[in-house]
């Protein structure tokens, strides 16, 4: 987990410089503001990684030489199939014509969306579609 | 069907065969990652011959100093759609949509991607941003046709007032959170997913490379996803953040485009740069030479890549031209290391010419020369001089071509591993010859008219005599390019199912090339002891095992 939270500290820290630099040097307020945006948006999840990886057990994925044995048990729960990624997509395929072709389009859009979030939301708590 | 996925290498029960869905059902609701990512392959192949098609039209037109095969508007048309297919609907979405999909989780010995039903979502966003941007050819005004990086006030409703520019700010919207959703799915999945003993350091170099590319997509796109919207609101909410009459500023577009479009370079190099990366070692029977030098360069290319944006702008002259010239040319040096990198693994090494291993060496030498005319580019006053010429378009194209050429010889490498089976070599080799020949002679033709002052984006040009010439070259070289994808295409025919790959055709080194061709649900049976970046070739050939890397992280 060290090596995740260094490479995303040491890029928003390069961010960082490099923001300073250019804001100082250009007083151009668009690409600061996008290069310190960057900067956080590493320093966010890295100092999070950071924070967690002086707290946990060294992982079997982090420890050179563990053993397979190591990493049985529970890894997680994998849905085999499912149509709400697809009833999403064409729900956000309809807004987005919305947009273009007139407001009507909005209705099978969030419809579509609607169903996909909920139908999706309750097969999670299912397990999955069996 | 739901799994619960334990991992236990001495139990097969875990790895039961899925019993989903079948027929066309299985490809609409699956959430396998090999399946999506197979459905990526299969989309951005066809975008590419759409796009392909499109460039075809544009060199014929191009053919001759006064070309009638479409008129002013068509060819605006032609290179805003095949510029934006290429970039938008092909290249990115194969290296991290399709490969990256299907090889990330095996090569860390993962079960799938951590997300699957985002990363089917990913899948269906991308379909549909696809299908809207193409719908512009099918309205009453055509598609879009203010070029690929619609630059404001080109794409104000009064200069672009149809619905084709619409859709291409929708078919964007809907492929960036695409991409977005896939770069959170990549980084959680090689965070989390990892087999015990794949360290950080263990992992492949493809793998690492679609890490960073990952992080540069969350980065880079969301700024664009926000410049999209903000034209939208001006297109059609009587906002004016791109146009001067209401007092904004014009080249904010250009900042924010760039923004993103330069690490889009990156996020649409580093993949292939990780696909080069595996193929030459496997082919050059060798470790891949320097390993962490290549992580490290890596990592530097995308730290530089988010302050280069405005070389692009130079000629605008309202930007930082020191910072931005010194910023472009520091990235030489981490790409420099690549290729020295990428030579040093060759070298002494038991090369075998494999179609893969051509493609790959002529992506490096292609690249090379991209690379090379890039920092031309990156000096303000040869880019002043340059600037919208047909040198630039050469320069990119070089780029391009060389990453189609890395692609090519990704799908010779990992085709056998998704499909079961091997691609005819002949017919791959005689590919290999008609791109990479057709590739230089399409764009050397373009730098000596660049050089000359010919600019972009002309459906006709004066009848210089050179100019004829050239372009003429120029045209025959795309003709070779579209012959050699012919070829690719023959070759999937005539090989379907013929020859049979078995796991490991290539006597290769990392993880995927230990379980079957293709993988089983959940792709391993087993998985070996993890003590180095080659788990495979540890266990293939005890007597020639890697030295282990990073015995002190953790």
């Amino acid at each position: 987990m060290r090596i995740e939270a260094k490479l995303l500290l040491f890029l928003g820290l390069f961010f960082g410089v490099m923001c300073a630099v250019y804001w100082t040097w250009s007083l151009e307020n668009a690409g600061g503001v996008m290069m310190f945006s960057g900067m956080l948006l590493c320093f966010l999840p890295g100092s999070y990684y950071f924070w967690w990886s002086r707290r946990i057990k060294v992982r079997p994925e982090d420890n050179p030489n563990a053993t397979q044995e190591s990493g049985a048990g529970f890894v997680g729960t994998f849905p085999g199939s499912s149509i709400f990624p697809f009833v999403l997509g064409m729900g956000a395929f309809f807004v987005v014509l919305a947009l273009v072709f007139g407001i009507w389009l909005l209705v099978p859009g969030f419809a579509l969306a609607i169903w996909a979030l909920l139908g999706g939301t309750s097969e999670g708590r299912r397990g999955g579609n069996r | 069907m739901s799994q619960d996925v334990i991992t236990s290498p001495t139990s097969h029960e875990a790895h039961d065969e899925h019993h989903g869905p079948s027929g066309l059902l299985k490809w609409l609701t699956t959430t396998d990652h090999k399946i999506i990512g197979l459905s990526y392959t299969i989309t951005a192949v066809v975008m590419l011959i759409i796009g392909g098609a499109l460039a075809e039209l544009i060199r014929a037109q191009l053919a001759t100093s006064n070309g009638h095969l479409v008129s002013f508007a068509q060819y605006n048309e032609l290179f805003t759609m095949h510029g934006s297919i290429m970039i938008y609907l092909f290249v990115g979405p194969f290296a991290f949509g399709a490969l990256a999909n299907i090889i990330v989780p095996i090569q860390i010995g993962a079960p799938d991607m951590a997300f699957p039903r985002l990363n089917a979502l990913s899948y269906w966003l991308y379909l549909s941003g696809s299908i809207t941007m193409l719908l512009g050819f099918f309205t009453a005004g055509g598609a879009a046709n203010f070029g690929w990086v619609g630059y404001a006030p080109l794409t104000s409703s009064l200069n672009a007032p149809g619905a084709g520019a619409d859709l291409w700010i929708g078919g964007l919207l809907l492929t960036g959170f695409s991409a977005i959703f896939t770069g959170v799915n990549l980084i959680a999945t090689i965070f989390y997913l990892r087999a015990p003993g794949m360290t950080m350091f263990r992992m492949p170099i493809f793998t690492w490379n679609l890490l960073v590319t990952a992080i540069l997509i969350l980065l880079a796109f969301p700024v664009l996803t926000a410049g999209l919207i903000m034209l939208y609101a001006d297109r059609h909410f009587g906002t004016h953040v791109f146009s001067v009459a209401g007092g904004g500023v014009p080249v904010l577009w250009q900042h924010i485009f760039w923004f993103w479009g330069h690490p889009e370079v990156y996020i649409l190099a580093l993949p292939f740069f990780g696909m080069a990366t595996e193929i030459i070692a496997v082919f050059s029977k060798k470790p891949v030479f320097g390993y962490k030098g290549m992580i490290f360069a890596t990592i530097t290319i995308a730290a530089l890549s988010l302050g280069v944006w405005a070389h692009h702008m130079f000629t605008t002259g309202v930007v930082l031209l020191p910072f931005f010239s010194i910023m472009s040319l520091l990235i030489a040096v981490p790409t420099g290391i690549k290729i020295f990198n990428w030579i040093g693994t060759m070298w002494r090494g038991e090369v075998w010419f494999s179609t893969a291993m051509l493609m790959s060496i002529g992506f490096l030498i292609t690249f090379l020369i991209g690379g090379l005319t890039g920092i031309y580019l990156a000096s303000p006053p040869l880019d002043f001089f340059t600037h919208d010429t047909y040198f630039v378009v050469a320069h990119f194209h070089s780029v391009v071509m060389a990453l189609v050429l890395a692609a090519m010889g990704g799908l010779y490498f990992w085709g056998p591993k998704i499909t079961g089976f091997l691609l005819n070599e002949r017919i791959g080799k005689a590919q290999f010859w008609l791109l990479f020949i057709g590739t230089q002679v399409f764009t050397f033709p373009q730098y000596i008219l660049g050089l000359q002052g010919m600019p972009r984006r002309m459906a006709v040009y004066p009848l210089h005599h050179d100019w004829v010439n050239l372009n003429a070259i120029s045209s025959v070289g795309a003709v070779l390019i579209g012959i050699s994808t012919l070829l690719f295409a023959l070759n999937i025919v005539v090989s379907w199912k013929k020859y049979p790959a078995g796991d490991n055709p290539w006597d290769a080194q990392t993880l995927e090339w230990f379980t079957t061709s293709p993988p089983p649900h959940h792709n391993f049976y087993r998985l070996p002891q993890i003590r180095s970046e080659r788990p495979t070739w540890d266990h293939n050939h005890p007597e020639h095992k890697s030295v282990a890397h990073a015995s002190r992280e953790n």
